[in-house]
């Protein structure tokens, strides 16, 4: 395991501290009829994100899927226009287009969410084809969940992209769940075992509730790819606290409730706490970067209110680059 | 000036874009061997493997058989500074496809607030007529026009399909041609050096006055034929019109056209319901219905699946004889020349 700087490790806590206070807000908004429709939280599944995103540097690419805030977030893309996108304001990143499923901010490598299960897949291995082409040292890194692990595409992606030998990481968030639906019900063997059918190496990390496992497992698959050394598959064992979605009530008990309150215990941010303490960094210092967190949530917010809706005129632009729509 | 085959128009558009930009890629099934006859350098279908040794593996690649990865990998690397060219060769595998084409091709400009762009080409043979069933005849472009987001060319002489196609590889949005197998083997003059024809821009393929044709793909040389055949038995004056690009579709060329002759016959190779030929002819009616002296006659595929025999298949599409017999009806003439003889005859 490589050492990391301090101060990379507090970046690590300050982007799941960022994940977990802007899913906590948006929950609210959901809930207050402030953001419109509903949003896929990642409370929960912060380590897991942040240690994915974190083993990547500036020019690499992500695609991700309908749990989608925390990938740009992780990536390091600033709070309010991705608050203003929730919303739909004119300033979102998306110019409210997107909304909370279609998420995307090229300017930090995020190349979209994909409402549709599994559909960025190839997405993400294209860029990195794109990038074997052009002989850049950039990594593509595709989040999916479970329930994707079980699309066809992402066959299909894992085989093309070790025909080719391209730089890509397939991630699968294994949060256990694919809505109501438990994993092992639907799911033959085990999600990392599958690379081996496509000779790359499937990495399953048990633990994704710790950051720096997380961050180490993505980090050797990341460097075989910048080696040009190939696609890896890595497994990250998660769960998310809230319901699928926000304000979604199943009628039925699908997850155990003493389930979820063992997973609450090992919350990655409490645990990634206590193991900065340990290391010598004051609880105040900590406290201080919690607060600072609302601070920059609060002003996403404040952002997002002060923002216009886009004009409906807007409704019209950006499908084509040079071809205005004909009524 | 030199003579070249319709799939020699698409090579050499091909080798003449490889040459211009180091972007462009071209990855599809059997494409490394030339099987299809449009990775080679010649003027027809050309020796093996030329792209290959001209371009090497970097940038001419086979695939697996996986249409939907090939698909979204082409989308994900256009996004990213690429410009691929993905030979998806029959166009019924599209299907195969069809989230990425519409969810992920289509979409990510827009959704993305213009983040996105996506400068791919995907290429698909249309093999109707040629006796290859159900599974390998479709003509599905109109499927595609109901996407918004996705140009869509359709050429039908080999200089618009080298035109087109290098407009289609040089746009920043996605572009879908569907080339007719039965076009394949046609030969003209085409320019030796590069030439780009405009997506968006219709050809008059003949000049006319009494009724308009819009005709689609190989429909295009069949309206030309009977065009030909009315002018010699009746002196009829037809224009025959080629919108060449779908998407965006040059209505005002249409417009224009229905605006001189006042009569409308669309003719083209996919199904009834919902087709290319269905949108134009609505569109004329809701723009020019006061200028129309006829109703509008519509010759498609009928909404049935295609049949393998020569005997079932080859009434299924357009041909010479039945844009004919619409033509004559929104003339109001008899139903075909030998009638109008006799009718001549016992007039006098
Ligand atoms: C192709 C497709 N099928 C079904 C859905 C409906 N749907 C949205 S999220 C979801 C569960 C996805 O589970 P998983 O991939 O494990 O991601 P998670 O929500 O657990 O993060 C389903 C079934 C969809 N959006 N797309
Ligand atoms: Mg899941």
């Amino acid at each position: 395991m490589e050492t990391l700087s301090n101060e990379t490790l507090l970046e690590m806590q300050r982007r799941m501290l960022r994940i977990r206070a802007f899913d906590e807000r948006a929950s609210k908004m959901v809930k207050r009829g402030h953001i419109p429709g509903t949003v896929h939280t990642s409370i929960g599944q912060e380590a897991q994100v942040v240690g994915a995103t974190m083993a990547l540097r500036p020019g690499d690419y992500t695609t991700g899927n309908h749990r989608s805030h925390g990938h740009p977030i992780g990536m390091g893309s600033p709070l309010g226009p991705l608050m203003a996108e929730l919303v739909g304001k004119a300033t979102g990143v998306c110019k409210g287009k997107g909304g909370s499923l279609h998420l995307a901010d090229f300017a930090v490598g995020s190349l979209g969410e994909s409402g549709i299960v599994g559909s960025s897949i190839p997405i993400a291995m294209g860029a990195a084809l794109s990038a074997s082409v052009r002989g850049t040292e950039q990594v593509a890194l595709a989040f999916f969940g479970d329930g994707a692990a079980n699309q066809g595409v992402l066959y299909e992606s894992m085989n093309l992209s070790g025909v080719w030998n391209l730089p890509v990481v397939f991630l699968c968030e294994n949060n256990q769940y694919a809505l109501s639906t438990p994993a092992h019900t639907v799911t033959s063997g085990v999600i990392a075992d599958r690379a081996a059918g496509f000779g790359m190496p499937g990495i399953r990390v048990e633990d994704g509730q710790d950051v720096l496992a997380v961050y180490d497992a993505v980090s050797t698959a990341v460097a075989r790819a910048r080696a040009g050394e190939g696609p890896s598959l890595v497994e990250v064992v998660t769960y998310r606290y809230n319901e699928h979605s926000e304000g979604l009530r199943l009628g039925t008990d699908y997850r155990p409730v003493d389930e979820r309150e063992a997973w609450l215990k090992k919350d990655p941010i409490q645990l990634f706490r206590e193991h900065l303490q340990s290391t010598g960094v004051s609880p105040a210092e900590l406290d201080a970067m919690e607060a600072e967190v609302l601070a920059e949530v609060d002003e996403a917010v404040a952002f997002t209110d002060a923002s216009p809706y886009p004009d409906p005129s807007v409704a019209f632009d950006d499908l084509y680059t040079d071809t205005e729509y004909a009524a | 000036m030199t003579v070249m085959s319709f799939l020699g128009a698409i090579g050499a558009a091909q080798r003449e874009a490889m040459d211009a930009d180091e972007r462009v890629i071209i990855f599809g099934e059997d494409v490394e061997a030339n099987v299809y006859g449009t990775t080679g350098a010649g003027k027809t279908r050309s020796d093996k493997g030329d792209f290959l040794q001209m371009y090497g593996r970097n940038r001419i690649r086979n695939t697996p058989i996986s249409e939907e990865s090939m698909v979204g990998a082409a989308a994900g690397a256009a996004m990213t500074g690429l410009r691929p060219i993905v030979d998806l060769s029959y166009s019924s595998f599209l299907y195969m496809a069809m989230d990425q084409f519409v969810n992920q091709v289509a979409k990510n400009r827009y959704m993305f607030g213009g983040q996105a762009s996506m400068p791919v080409v995907f290429r698909s043979a249309m093999f109707y007529g040629l006796n290859t069933g159900a599974h390998h005849s479709d003509r599905p472009y109109p499927m595609f026009m109901n996407v918004p987001g996705l140009k869509i060319i359709a050429p039908s002489s080999p200089t618009d399909a080298k035109g087109l196609l290098r407009s289609a590889i040089d746009s920043d949005d996605p572009v879908l041609t569907f080339e007719a197998c039965l076009l394949w083997g046609t030969k003209e003059d085409v320019p030796e050096e590069e030439f780009w024809i405009p997506l968006g821009e219709a050809r008059t393929a003949r000049e006319g006055t009494d009724v308009t044709v819009v005709a689609i793909s190989s429909s295009v040389p069949e309206a030309v034929a009977a065009a030909e055949a009315l002018a010699a038995s009746e002196g009829v004056s037809v224009e025959v019109i080629d919108p060449r690009t779908l998407v965006p579709l040059d209505r005002d060329a249409i417009l224009r056209s229905v605006h001189k002759t006042g009569r409308l016959v669309v003719a083209e190779p996919a199904h009834r319901t919902c087709g290319a030929a269905a949108e134009i002819s609505a569109h004329v009616v809701e723009e020019a219905f006061g200028v129309l002296k006829a109703p509008i006659v519509r010759v498609t595929a009928p909404d049935m699946q295609i049949p393998f025999s020569t005997a079932l298949e080859k009434q299924m599409y357009p041909t010479r004889h039945t844009i004919e017999a619409a033509i004559r009806r929104v003339l109001d003439l008899p139903a075909s020349s030998e009638a109008s003889e006799l009718a001549a005859a016992s007039a006098q």
